[in-house]
């Protein structure tokens, strides 16, 4: 946890350098502060205790909604029964996550969730990228405001909603099966079909977000000075020469970022995405980590198992977001915090 | 360049103003495009535009046939359905009849009234618990601030789990209460930090000006920020109600009796795995066959996008400037 929290207090520092100097510059703070006067924690509490008040109900709910749950992960080291509760059932070490690590399924899950990582990094990834470039070599406001318009939408729907209009286009009794069956082709189902799973949830996945996706390049496309295209344009550098050494490197810091949170978010994959075709094609393709602790635990009632897989999972998330923000650094990039 | 000037000085004066109420974001600016090419650039070569025209077409196609062909299909007859065997793609016999049926005070209009009620309530509580909270945090080296940020900032990296998070809600005896669906998703740091980051950028003269008026924090908040962060409020609450709206896992976990079932389980259990809906209240029950009720189930797709496409132009104009500031989500 340390290196975020950590780089998160060197910016909080930072902020409050800043604000100090401020303070100090005449006019700039309309009520300074004489400097020989520490403020006291009674004058500090009366001057703030309205801040530190507004942000009691959020920290409330918080605490109980996150923090309370998070004691909760001690049923991963018991042998938890509802009946017994927290305090009853007895505490066994590590036996559960022995058991974690031993069990094909769970393995199994884990390279299933790694894979459409993977998968999806090569070919999802780049999507959004592509788009924008294109979009914003697009002059008409009008039709780039359109196309945004459009092309953001279906984050906004929901994941019941966008594997039903797939099933209604690709399934077995699909609008593509319908078409070609009736002009002597024989369709297919794309929903059941273990084998295509991989890239059914990618096309999902890019008909979704891809398009929301373009929002963060376009933002960092338009702080491109349009005066450094002319320079090169009137050195002589033509269209591509241009995309490849002024456009590209101002992308550059978005999508190292980018990558990197993708990374450390490397063991979460769409959970509502793939709990609602797990039925169709099969736990074999489709059980990953998240959908694995929800069916040992809530389904079939081994809760400490599932809690010790689960528990596992947030750990190696935690190491792996401070793994990319380390890697961030390296890179030059202002890591995951400041994003 | 007369639609140039035309289009550039309302942006320009917004601008402007944007500037002096210090809601600028801290980033550099964004540049306004000219209109038009400029006279550097080389003109393109008529295949290269056909060809990018091509690609956007084909892009805007791949989002709206879909969504057309639903939307035709849930107004189109029953047997129209079975003479094309699926989606009607070409417009032929229309009817009201599906949504008639599914709005007639079945299991679909009653999970559309609960989805819509806990969309509500949610984003009203989550937006002044939000809000509240970003403007709290706003002021660094206020009184605890730094460790209130930190519990913050630690549910962002670290989850509890949903095993614990299950046990907790099912302890507190929530399952099959709307709370359940509200309560564990309230406050989401993430929009949090976006509202600060937002808040942040507010010009602290204007603020300290108040002060010296007498304005407490509380009128500040309410007479000076929120009139000045319109466009990420407006981002906020959109992503907090489509969260509440789109969410069908929470109600898998805490709602058993079906009939207090949202819409996108609904949605999830009649239309995606052909269950009969529970309750009776299944109007195709007489029909048989694989398509039967087809526009009845394209129209309750429809019913669960067309909240999201009442909202989504009005803050779409948004989304840059919202989302841009604070940082990106999604």
């Amino acid at each position: 946890m340390s290196t975020s929290l950590e780089q998160a207090s060197a910016e909080v520092d930072r902020a409050e350098e800043e604000l100090a100097s401020q303070r100090r510059r005449p006019g700039a703070r309309s009520a300074p502060v004489p400097q020989q006067r520490r403020r006291t924690l009674r004058t500090r509490w009366r001057r703030d205790r309205s801040l530190v008040l507004m942000t009691l109900p959020a920290v409330a709910l918080l605490a109980v909604f996150a923090y309370v749950p998070m004691l909760g992960n001690i049923a991963a080291f018991q042998q938890y029964s509802p009946y017994a509760g927290f305090l009853q059932s007895p505490l066994v070490g590590f036996s559960n996550f022995a058991r974690v690590f031993t069990n094909p399924a769970f393995l199994n899950s884990v390279v299933n969730t790694l894979t459409i990582t993977v998968f999806q990094l090569v070919f999802y990834f780049p999507v959004p990228i592509v788009l924008a470039l294109l979009l914003n070599s697009v002059i008409s406001p009008r039709v780039r405001v359109l196309v945004q318009s459009v092309v953001y939408l279906p984050h906004f729907f929901s994941w019941v909603l966008v594997v039903t209009v797939f099933q209604q286009i690709l399934g077995g009794a699909g609008l593509v099966s319908q078409t070609l069956r009736a002009h002597g082709y024989s369709g297919f189902d794309l929903m059941t079909n273990p084998d295509t799973f991989l890239l059914l949830i990618t096309m999902q996945s890019i008909w979704k977000d891809a398009g929301w996706g373009i929002i963060i390049f376009l933002a960092a496309l338009s702080t491109v000075d349009p005066a450094l295209h002319e320079a090169a344009a009137s050195d002589g550098a033509g269209r591509w020469r241009r995309m490849w050494h002024i456009t590209l490197p101002a992308l550059r810091p978005v999508v190292v970022l980018l990558l990197i949170l993708r990374l450390g978010d490397a063991l979460t994959v769409g959970f509502e995405q793939l709990i609602l075709q797990r039925e169709a094609v099969g736990a074999e393709v489709s059980e990953v980590v998240d959908t694995f602790v929800y069916y040992q635990g809530v389904v079939y009632g081994d809760w400490s198992f599932a809690a010790a897989a689960g528990l596992v999972k947030g750990l190696v998330s935690l190491a792996l977001v401070m793994g990319a923000n380390k890697l961030a650094h390296v890179f030059g990039e202002s890591g995951v915090y400041q994003r | 360049m007369s639609t140039g000037t035309s289009e550039s000085t309302a942006p320009a004066a917004v601008t402007a103003a944007a500037r002096r109420a210090g809601v600028g974001p801290s980033s550099p600016r964004r540049r306004r495009r000219p209109a038009g090419r400029p006279v550097w650039e080389e003109p393109p070569s008529r295949l290269g535009l056909a060809l990018k025209g091509l690609v956007l077409v084909l892009v805007v196609l791949a989002v709206a046939f879909p969504l057309y062909t639903v939307v035709l299909t849930s107004f189109s007859t029953q047997a129209e359905t079975i003479r094309t065997g699926g989606l009607v793609v070409v417009p032929g016999e229309l009817t009201l009849e599906a949504y008639r049926q599914i709005l007639s005070g079945g299991v679909v209009t009653r999970a559309a009234v609960v989805s819509v009620g806990i969309t509500a309530v949610g984003t009203v509580l989550s937006m002044v618990v939000s809000v509240m909270a970003a403007y709290g945090l706003s002021r660094p080296g206020s009184l605890l601030h730094t460790p209130l940020l930190f519990v913050f900032l630690v549910t962002m990296f670290f989850g509890a789990g949903l095993i614990p998070t299950y046990l907790l809600v099912s302890g507190l005896g929530l399952i099959d209460s709307y709370w359940a669906l509200i309560l564990p998703g309230a406050v989401s740091a993430f929009n949090v930090l976006i509202l600060r980051n937002f808040f942040m950028g507010i010009d602290g003269s204007i603020l300290d000006a108040a002060r010296i008026d007498g304005a407490g924090e509380w009128r500040i908040l309410l007479r000076i920020v929120i009139p000045l962060s319109g466009a990420v409020l407006a981002v906020v609450a959109l992503f907090y109600g489509v969260g509440y709206f789109n969410a069908f896992f929470n109600a898998v976990l805490y709602i058993n009796d079906n009939a207090k079932w949202p819409l996108q389980l609904v949605l999830r259990s009649y239309v995606l795995q052909g269950v009969a809906l529970p309750g009776g209240g299944d109007p195709t029950s007489s029909v048989s066959g694989a398509v039967a009720g087809l526009p009845i189930k394209m129209a309750v797709v429809v019913l669960a996008v067309v909240p999201i496409l009442l909202v989504y132009p009005f803050v779409q104009r948004h989304f840059t400037k919202g989302v841009i500031f604070g940082a990106i989500k999604g």
